[in-house]
């Protein structure tokens, strides 16, 4: 049987330096990677890697079997990229940086308001994000994550700028998340206690 | 043909082969350029307009050829290596870059000497050929400008050849547009086409002189892509075990 | 996951929603939309002050200057067009979009015609005024420059993909976009004297319509592989 989302002898060099060689994985449905690991080992690089951004030194990334180069659009559609930056813009609101990211995908079934109440934002609609601190901004992103209702979720450091409350309700969300059968690639450099099938990877 | 392809393409084996091949192309090159130069200064008529400067042409000609020529292969390398990704491809055009931008300088020096007496001035925007030329040394410029500002090889590579590729289309259009400017006002240009058959004596040094710029273009090409692949792969075995070796070098 | 079935946006939602969030970008900080206008407007002033006010040569340098300062005011406004997009990380964000990108580059280049381009356009008779240009020379200036800021844009754009995240950009964007917008200056600016000498135009109409026209193909994929390129 294909794993859903695969790896297979990835190796990575930038410049002069090897970031990881003759890397695998497998994950399933309901399934967690964690990427562990010091800052700069390269786990933003994998996850780069994985939504197909970097080209590599060998090896592929397969969703369902297939490289995910040779089926970008479909790929990507399936995915929600939660980076170390937000990519929301500053000088926009909420609902028209959400609207911005919605009107590129298909529409979700998500209801939007409950998504908000969820994340505790429901007030913030129409400052501009520049307005809002850090850690409001985080949980902007959040949503855009849930309204793109995909099922592989990729985060990278998702406990930045959150405080405890952030950071348990961020690994709540992906414990639903993994119990509806999504998929979830996370790179973090601190504890996470997530309900789930776990496959660590740590990065040297 | 393609397991022929693929050993030429691997970095050692290329390194070894170019060593061998380059003499073939110097030594012929440089016979070639002995003659040319030789029967062109010396044994070919004086032109009949332009006296003993039409002479200039026997380094003015095949600069500019080689100019266009180094371009093309810098752009078509550059697409081999996007497309199939070679990594020699890339080391080719990088290697090419200052090659082709050197014989555009040529070019445009030799022009303007052959202008001062013709026109009576050393330089002469009327002349379309001229004037495209100077633009193919802007875009050498931008393209060794762009492989410089960026740190990281491979994606210099990328860049570059991204920016080759759009060159390489613009410098079609460049020639047009240039050439419909300066009909537009008149220009004077040095040579015409479609005029009198030249005399073979003037004929045949000009095309030893431009087989023999040829060659030695090849060679220098060879021997720079030789040091950018010993550059690019300094971190490898081979070259390690090479320079290593006592008959290494 | 709902069981929801997803209706597909179509293939040029892409196009109208980064255009439109780039415009409404654009009015939320018009400064960046005016700056370029002010550069204009200041470099046509340059000339008559350099070179003196002979209504006779500033006639005949007219549509050569019009034409340098468009171009230069467009490289102005280049520098930041995916440059925004970099900083915040909305760049990254297109990267993954399920959106073909040379569509969603396509889009940014739109909103940036739109906010560079197009007021140049809209303001040039003013400027042509103080140059005496003749009223039925104006509006062939006008189609030159539309035509030609067109092609500029996507040009640009191609540009602007190489040199994002670069340090010392701007000067590197110039070196790559100047030689490449030669063409574009050179058949905009003769087409606008052949018209102001009561000679026959159409063909650098022509040309500049075919030039828009092939960059408008071509340069969306160049931009979208240049971005990816950059990015790695």
């Amino acid at each position: 049987m294909t794993a859903r989302l695969a790896a297979d002898n990835l190796t990575l060099i930038r410049g002069e330096r090897c970031l990881f060689e003759g890397l695998d994985f497998a994950l399933n449905d309901g399934e967690l990677l964690l990427l562990e690991g010091r800052n700069g080992c390269g786990k933003t690089s994998l996850m780069r890697a994985i939504a197909g951004m970097l080209s590599l030194e060998t090896g592929q990334v397969l969703w369902n079997g297939v490289p995910v180069l040779k089926q970008r659009q479909t790929f990507h559609g399936e995915l929600v990229w939660l980076a170390h930056r937000t990519g929301l813009k500053g000088d926009l609101n909420m609902v028209e940086n959400l609207h911005f990211e919605e009107s590129l995908r298909p529409q979700s079934g998500r209801d939007r308001e409950a998504v908000y109440a969820r994340l505790g934002i429901e007030r913030l609609k129409r400052l501009p994000l520049r307005s809002l601190s850090a850690g409001q901004q985080r949980r902007v992103a959040l949503a855009r994550m849930l309204l793109a209702d995909v099922p592989l979720w990729l985060m990278d450091e998702p406990f930045t700028n959150l405080d405890r409350e952030g950071r348990k309700l961020v690994m709540e969300l992906a414990e639903e998340h993994l119990a509806a059968g999504g998929l979830c690639v996370m790179a973090a450099h601190q504890d996470v206690e997530i309900g789930a099938p776990v496959t660590k990877i740590h990065m040297q | 043909m393609w397991k022929f392809f693929h050993r030429l393409a691997s970095p050692p084996h290329f390194y070894r082969l170019a060593a061998i091949i380059a003499p073939w192309f110097a030594v012929p090159g440089l016979l070639l350029i002995a003659y040319g130069a030789y029967a062109g200064l010396f044994l070919a008529p004086m032109d009949y307009q332009q006296g003993d400067a039409f002479r200039i042409i026997y380094v003015h000609v095949p600069s500019a050829y080689l100019s266009l020529m180094a371009y093309m292969i810098m752009a078509v390398s550059g697409g081999i290596g996007l497309i199939w990704r070679m990594k020699l491809a890339h080391a080719v055009a990088a290697a090419a870059a200052p090659l082709g931008a050197a014989f555009t300088f040529l070019a445009l020096v030799t022009g303007s000497i052959w202008g001062r007496p013709m026109w009576g001035t050393w330089w002469e925007w009327g002349d379309p050929r001229l004037t495209s030329e100077l633009i193919l040394l802007f875009l050498y410029f931008g393209y060794m400008a762009l492989r410089g500002a960026i740190d990281d090889t491979a994606k210099a590579d990328k860049a570059s050849a991204v920016l080759a590729l759009v060159g390489v289309v613009n410098v079609v259009i460049v020639h047009f547009s240039v050439e419909w400017w300066s009909s537009l006002h008149q220009g004077q240009t040095l040579m015409k086409k479609g005029g009198p058959a030249m005399d073979p004596g003037m004929l045949y040094p000009l095309l030893g002189m431009i087989l023999g710029f040829t060659f030695l273009f090849g060679s220098l090409l060879l021997r720079r892509v030789r040091t950018e692949v010993l550059f690019r792969e300094r971190r490898t075995r081979w070259v390690r075990e090479m320079i290593l070796s006592p008959e290494g070098s | 996951m709902s069981e929801h079935q997803p209706q597909q946006p179509g293939i040029f939602s892409g196009l109208w929603a980064t255009a439109r969030r780039d415009l409404l970008l654009a009015w939320k900080r018009p400064g960046d939309v005016l700056n370029p206008l002010f550069f204009f407007a200041m470099v046509c002033t340059l000339f008559p002050l350099a070179i003196g006010p002979s209504a006779e040569q500033l006639e005949f340098i007219g549509p050569g200057v019009l034409w340098v300062a468009a171009l230069l005011s467009t490289l102005l406004s280049l520098n930041s067009l995916f440059l925004g997009d970099f900083e915040d990380g909305s760049l990254d964000q297109l990267l993954v979009s399920p959106q073909p990108l040379p569509v969603l580059a396509l889009g940014k280049t739109l909103a940036h015609w739109l906010t560079s381009g197009l007021p140049l356009v809209l303001v040039s008779p003013i400027l042509a005024m103080t140059y005496r240009m003749p009223g039925s020379v104006v509006p062939v200036m006008m189609l030159t420059l539309l035509l030609g800021t067109i092609s500029l844009s996507l040009l640009g754009s191609i540009g602007a993909a190489l040199t994002v995240g670069l340090h010392r950009g701007t000067a590197l964007l110039s070196l790559l976009i100047l030689p490449l917008a030669m063409p574009v200056l050179l058949l905009g600016a003769n087409t606008v004297s052949l018209a102001a000498g009561n000679d026959i135009y159409t063909t650098g109409i022509w040309a500049l319509g075919a030039y828009a026209v092939a960059s408008l193909s071509l340069a969306p994929y160049a931009t979208a592989a240049a971005l990816r390129i950059s990015n790695e």
